[in-house]
């Protein structure tokens, strides 16, 4: 590997510096935690429960996520109407959606006095209940079939065209194309895409709360919480924080062995040509786009009509926490660019998918243990207060870095591929090779990646409740102030605004890197 | 003076070995069966591929490891051009990796374009060119790095017949100017007859020697005649 | 770069303290709610700075855990907003020093003798409902639990919420050793348990249940902000539980006579008059004449049930587990 020594040396410091951040905001802040820990209980026995519901709801959520992104998949991947690529859009919001507005606008559709029960109600049968272990799923379908219909999607889109073709020309029927074309991309999409799903659901705390109906729904993250705040026993959180991250550690190395999504910023706007349509299917096909459409805008939609009344009315303090907001999502957005593509080329250069996965260690540490870690380490020498928004902007940053490496590492690996050889011929290297190599041909992922960092940064109340210094509250924070103020209409009202420029930020973002992207 | 000194290089089942020397000047075809391994030698002449054993040697001092610092131009069989940069920039590279052109810079650029036929098309994008186009812009930026040694795999195999010869009567004028020394992987015969006076046969997981052009299909060895179809 | 990158926007984005750099800095911990436009905080930092030539800062967010972590070498000045509930692990880090206040004319309905701590207000946890939509409301304890399970309530839950913990420590209170039945009579009751008081409230306010546990003050907000009728607190004749929230003076504070009279200031007129419209709730010395007119529509409960911190801290966690293994659906 002589020849390609000099690069690597010049990629290696950046990437190991990025990876050190990684390793210092997870296993770091653990292990500042468990130093500061006086005796405690250790792990108690209802901690186990809490480690096997953890594992059940996330298995269940993601195995449901998937089954329902199928047939949507299937039937967008076929399917090209107007409004197509705006519908692929917007049905993306979920995943990128606060917690707290996702919660109210799924009770406003699926709660007892919501939508679907008001309307069952005018043909006399009960409302239903969204609370208990089911509603827990739901939401968790809810935020992930989103994301599970984009990878599956892409599964589909990169069956090459001219596989159909020779399908029809053999005139097979739809059951044969599934057979010989579709099944075998499923196996190799599936499980990737499943364990992705899981360990996001794996970290959930605030949803189990709200929809769990009870203190069966305990997450880790809930018992970690619990044990942060009602016994102050370091010992016990810092254990299952370990124990979270023994659970991400075991699935990465499954995730090794399996095929990972690949490119999630990639393109989904062209539809399947295919020649075997018949009557039956696009029934299915409506069937399935017309559910999901439902099932993921109609909560969006409730949210949207709560908070309009409000809107315009809303005190000026919540337009400056939001303002707020948006430049620390902003901040966090390139510090997410800033780790990743470092990292990214790292993984690349070497080809590491080690490199890749500890990128990903941050899906499945805990935000109040990064929090607290990150106070311990550094109270003795800094106002807390003062690096309030700086690190909620690092942590969000760091909480989205796996879903942007997702993005960038296939899309820097097939540049590489493409253009590695000639721009190493040419003698491109550092930062020519960065600016005019790198950031032009990796526009769209990046463009994806940024918006998807800034989208996500937003909503996420994260780390602050130690740091928070009181008047530089960010708009998620003004939004609970709200509510603990009594002010629920301006609160719903918050919401909306923290929809709209959540949903705003991934849209320039994304919209920015395909605008005259040269293919 | 370009020497492949007792090379050999293992890729799982694959192997190649070769030990050659090409005089300076020479327009050397690279022929032979597909997979035999005529792109790898290239590749390891241009710095892409590690060596397992064996040295390449310009003027008997060994080449430097990074591809950019050997006295070599290389041309690929696609992806020649960055789409997202103008003709004229990817013709600039040649000159100034990091793009800082100077205006002296610019009028190079622009006189290396008219060379090959180009005048006048700087501001373009790859994507509003037609593939002899492209090849002629990759043959450009050839000219301004203005290195001995002149490396083609296989850049005009997507090429008609007409647009092919069209091409390679322009490697040949460009090389009359220059006096580079030029390997080009062909799996046309014919190409070597055209512009090429020495065959290096790769077959059987060797390189061999290089015979002279007439030679080689006047008297062809073994593995030849069967690429040939005898 | 990133450090460079999050200090700029630390500088651009904090404003804290800079501007007041000549005058000596208090700093009060407190909860969130203190940071809030809508809380008392705004209205107890002109009132105070207005006359004590300081800079009056509330460091709002986990003010136990975080004190708790800092130790001694804490900044912190003054604490507010304690609960006797977590008041016995605040006075065990030995980190704080007595009020200095007199409290024997606290117009608190239990007596006060606490040296370290300071009432500044108080309230009872209650069950709200929708007056309009139901028309017996339960007038017992007993009741609550003997109503039809399609009632459906929403509570917090202890482990994350004060006011959660506060239900869990009132039923042990009423119901002792039986309080396992009582839970499984309550739990096919309550339509979820949420991680704090905002989600549960937002819910009620929705009409997605039909009651929430709050405060028997909550009704007030609805009547004097929105002159709003409808929500009433059911007031039980076994007794509400007493909630009282506290301030407590830092031993090792640099600014001993502001803390002080910061701690003066708590008990004064001004600041006491500000908390009913302010923090919808009790002060803690304020004549019930001097309170808002209509806090006189409100439910008071006959009887005040409390648990002294030594107390509370020897039923917290046999209570929790306890509610723990209450058979949720």
């Amino acid at each position: 590997m002589a020849v390609r020594r000099l690069e690597i040396n010049k990629c290696t410091v950046p990437g190991l510096l990025a990876l050190g951040v990684v390793l210092a905001l997870t296993l770091g802040t653990l292990a500042a935690v468990a130093l500061r820990a006086e005796p405690g209980q250790g792990l108690l026995p209802r901690d186990w429960a809490a480690i096997r519901f953890t594992l059940w709801q996330a298995a269940l959520s993601a195995g449901l996520s998937i089954l329902f992104a199928i047939p949507v998949a299937r039937a967008l991947a076929r399917r090209s109407f107007p409004g197509r690529s705006v519908l692929i859009t917007l049905l993306g919001a979920p995943f990128i959606l606060p917690v707290i507005v996702a919660i109210l606008g799924l009770i406003a559709v699926f709660g007892r006095t919501g939508l679907i029960s008001q309307v069952l109600g005018l043909f006399g049968i009960e409302p239903i209940s969204v609370y208990g272990y089911h509603g827990v799923i739901l939401a968790h379908v809810f935020f992930n079939l989103p994301l599970a219909t984009r990878l599956i999607l892409q599964g589909w889109l990169a069956i090459p065209s001219e596989r159909f073709r020779l399908a029809a020309s053999l005139g097979m029927a739809p059951s044969d194309i599934a057979r010989t074309l579709e099944r075998p991309m499923l196996r190799e999409v599936v499980p990737g895409a499943f364990l992705v799903i899981f360990l996001i659901c794996l970290t959930s705390f605030a949803v189990a709360l709200a929809l769990g109906g009870g203190p069966k729904a305990t997450t880790v993250e809930l018992a970690i919480y619990e044990a942060f705040r009602f016994d102050f026993d370091l010992i016990r959180a810092s254990l299952l924080a370990l124990v979270q991250f023994g659970l991400g550690a075991a699935l990465a190395l499954i995730a090794l062995r399996v095929a990972m999504p690949s490119d999630m910023g990639a393109g989904l706007d062209r539809a399947v040509t295919r020649w075997d349509d018949r009557p039956a299917l696009l029934v299915q096909d409506i069937v399935a786009i017309t559910l999901a459409t439902l099932f993921l805008l109609l909560p969006l939609g409730m949210v949207v009509l709560d908070g309009l009344p409000r809107l315009l009315h809303l005190p000026q303090v919540v337009f400056g926490a939001a303002l707020r907001s948006v430049i620390v999502a902003l901040i966090s957005a390139l510090l997410t660019l800033a780790l990743s593509l470092p990292i990214a080329a790292l993984a690349v250069r070497h080809n590491s998918r080690v490199v890749e996965a500890l990128g990903y260690l941050t899906i499945a540490a805990s935000p109040l243990v990064i929090g607290t870690g990150l106070f311990i380490i550094t109270f003795p020498f800094v106002k807390p207060s003062d690096l309030a928004l700086p690190i909620t902007a690092v942590v969000n940053a760091a909480l989205s870095l796996p879903f942007t490496l997702r993005a960038l590492v296939p899309a820097l690996a097939a540049v590489e591929r493409d253009y590695g050889k000639l721009a190493d011929g040419l003698g491109m290297t550092g930062w020519t090779r960065l600016r005019h190599l790198w950031l032009p041909r990796l526009r769209r992922p990046m463009g994806f990646a940024l918006g998807l960092a800034a989208a996500l940064s937003m909503g996420d109340l994260g780390v602050i409740t130690l740091f928070a210094d009181g008047d530089n509250a960010t708009l998620p924070l003004q939004l609970f102030r709200l509510m603990a103020a009594y002010r629920m209409e301006d609160a719903a009202a918050a919401a909306l605004l923290l929809l709209s420029l959540s949903l705003l930020l991934f849209w320039i973002f994304d919209k920015g890197g395909r605008v005259n992207a040269d293919r | 003076m370009l020497t492949v000194d007792q090379l050999r290089i293992e890729m799982g089942d694959f192997s190649l070995t070769g030990d050659l020397k090409i005089a300076p000047g020479a327009r050397v075809a690279v022929l032979g069966p597909s997979g035999a391994g005529k792109s790898t030698l290239l590749a390891a002449i241009a710095g892409f591929q590690p060596l397992n054993a064996g040295r390449i040697l310009w003027n008997d001092t060994a080449m430097p490891n990074d591809p950019a610092a050997r006295p070599i131009s290389m041309v690929f069989q696609d992806n020649n051009l960055f789409p997202h940069l103008t003709v004229a920039q990817n013709v600039g590279l040649g000159l100034r990796p990091n793009l800082r052109l100077s205006t002296d810079d610019h009028a190079y650029v622009a006189q290396a374009l008219t060379r090959v036929g180009l005048e006048g098309m700087g501001d373009r994008k790859p994507a509003q060119l037609s593939g002899g186009q492209i090849a002629r812009v990759a043959l450009a930026r050839v000219l301004l790095r203005d290195r001995p040694v002149l490396l083609l795999d296989e850049p005009f195999g997507a090429l008609g017949p007409a647009l092919k010869s069209e091409m390679l009567e322009l490697v040949r004028t460009l090389l009359d100017e220059t006096g580079a020394t030029l390997l080009m992987v062909s799996h046309d015969p014919q190409d070597a007859r055209v512009l090429c006076d020495q065959v290096v046969l790769v077959a059987d997981g060797q390189a061999l020697a290089p015979v002279a052009t007439e030679e080689m299909f006047a008297n062809p060895p073994e593995v030849m005649r069967e690429y040939l179809g005898g | 770069m990133k450090t460079a990158l999050s200090f700029v926007a630390g500088l651009a984005l904090t404003t804290t303290a800079a501007l007041a750099a000549d005058k000596p800095v208090l700093q009060v911990y407190a909860p969130d709610y203190f940071g809030s436009e809508w809380g008392p905080g705004p209205g107890i930092e002109k009132g105070f700075e207005a006359q004590c030539n300081c800079d009056l800062q509330f460091i709002t967010g986990d003010v136990l855990p975080r004190l708790l972590l800092e130790g001694e070498r804490t900044e912190a000045d003054l604490v507010i907003g304690l609960n006797t509930d977590v008041t016995a692990r605040a006075r065990a880090s030995g980190l704080f020093a007595p009020h200095g206040q007199k409290t024997d004319d606290l117009t608190m309905p239990i007596e006060w003798t606490d040296e370290v701590f300071l009432p500044f207000n108080y309230g009872y946890t209650a069950f709200i409902y929708d007056n309009t939509k139901m028309d017996n409301p339960p007038k017992t304890f007993d009741e609550l639990l003997d109503m039809p399970d399609d009632i459906k309530i929403v509570v917090q839950d202890p482990r994350s919420s004060i006011s959660g913990l506060a239900l869990m420590l009132w039923v042990k209170s009423i119901y002792g050793d039986k309080a396992l039945d009582a839970w499984a009579k309550l739990a096919p009751k309550i339509l979820t348990v949420t991680k704090g008081w905002s989600e549960s409230y937002g819910m009620f306010t929705d009409g997605e249940a039909d009651m929430v546990l709050s405060y028997t003050t909550s009704p007030a907000y609805h009547i004097i902000a929105e002159e709003d009728m409808t929500k009433s607190a059911a007031i039980f004749d076994e007794g509400h539980y007493f909630m009282v929230e506290l301030a407590g003076k830092i031993a090792g504070t640099d600014q001993p006579e502001l803390a002080d009279q910061f701690m003066d200031y708590i008990l004064s007129e001004e600041f006491q008059s500000m908390i009913p419209t302010s923090n919808w709730s009790y002060p803690a010395k304020l004549d019930d004449s001097k309170l808002p007119e209509k806090f006189s529509l409100l439910g008071v409960p006959g009887k005040a049930i409390f648990y002294s911190e030594t107390e509370a801290e020897a039923l917290r966690k046999p209570a929790l587990d306890e509610w723990l293994s209450v058979d949720w659906k």
